[in-house]
């Protein structure tokens, strides 16, 4: 099953990289605010069903993928195929 | 009598690019200091541990967030939690806090430039094992050179690591956005401490400071105390 794994720095968390890329951004003469920068991993699960993915890759993002203390990460499962 | 060396191994890692700077610094100071290779299961029979800097595994992901899972780092945790002396250096420190040895987080520096020069480090504390060698109060000058060192926690957690005197060194100035310019940090029973700045690489005047020798001779005494009192 594909998973897809959306990293991001949390509400609050200094993000100089989105700063940088705003400021670019707004160089180039667009209108922009709130720029953040994180991370997607794209994955295939191997699991019996959506159930056991999504937990299989909730304990992914706590070990390994995103740390908790800066990051906050959303995890979105492909539709299963018919 | 003459005063047993200290055995202090220093873990190398794929991508370490200060683990000779290390040895090196650490033999000088007069303790036997040797290699750990980063997949072994099991440490030698070691007085204390150094994580050098460097970049291991490309610093991908996030910095030390790999290494933390090498077989020489579950050992490495083993020994801590025995109570061993580990000391973390930049990338070391990195690997400590990803391993959860250590409190917080080194985020992207602000200024997102990489950063090397000589800075000046206050000694907030000279009761660890790290820093005896050291006044409190004292001002040292040791070299950074990180891209990531911009060390956080959430207030609740720094309120901890205040009251309970974690901090042990702080930048005199500005260097990387750290939350009040911390440098290094010691776990709440003492024996594991990071630290960005390189003390390895300031143990000789020659190199403009060797101020780092304090540090690093701490350690040594630390795990000479250590060696002997096991013997």
């Amino acid at each position: 099953m594909k998973a897809t794994v959306l990293v991001r720095p949390k509400q609050g968390i200094l993000d100089p990289q989105g700063q940088a890329v705003e400021s670019s951004l707004r160089q180039l003469g667009f209108s922009v605010g709130g720029a953040r920068i994180g991370r997607v991993v794209d994955l295939d699960v191997d699991a019996a069903d959506a159930a056991a993915a999504r937990a299989e890759v909730e304990r992914m993002c706590e070990q390994l993928l995103a740390n908790p203390l800066i990051e906050s990460y959303e995890i979105e499962l492909a539709e299963p195929q018919a | 009598m003459t005063s047993p060396q200290p055995r202090i191994g220093v873990v190398r890692f794929p991508g370490a690019c200060d683990d000779r700077d290390a040895l090196w610094a650490l033999s000088a100071l007069d303790a036997e200091a040797l290699f750990v290779w980063h997949t072994e299961t099991e440490l030698p029979d070691l007085d204390a541990v150094v994580l050098p800097g460097g970049f291991s595994y490309g610093d991908y992901l996030r910095c030390g967030a790999i290494a933390r899972f090498a077989p020489a780092m579950e050992a490495v945790v083993e020994f801590a939690s025995a109570g061993g002396l580990v000391l973390g250096i930049c990338n070391g420190f990195q690997i400590l806090c990803e391993a959860g040895l250590l409190p917080g987080v080194l985020r992207r520096n602000e200024s997102l430039s990489f950063v090397c020069r000589d800075v000046p480090v206050l000694v907030e504390r000279s009761d660890t094992p790290f820093t005896t060698r050291c006044e409190e109060g004292r001002v040292l000058t040791i070299p950074v050179k990180h891209g990531e060192g911009n060390w956080y926690a959430d207030d609740e957690l720094y309120a901890e690591l205040e009251a309970r005197r974690q901090i042990v060194l702080r930048y005199r100035e500005p260097v990387n956005g750290s939350l009040d310019e911390v440098a290094g940090v010691v776990n709440e029973r003492g024996n594991v401490m990071g630290l960005m700045p390189h003390p390895e690489h300031a143990v000789d005047p020659l190199l403009g400071s060797a101020d780092g020798a304090l540090i690093l001779s701490s350690l040594v005494e630390s795990a000479r105390e250590r060696a002997l009192a096991a013997v």
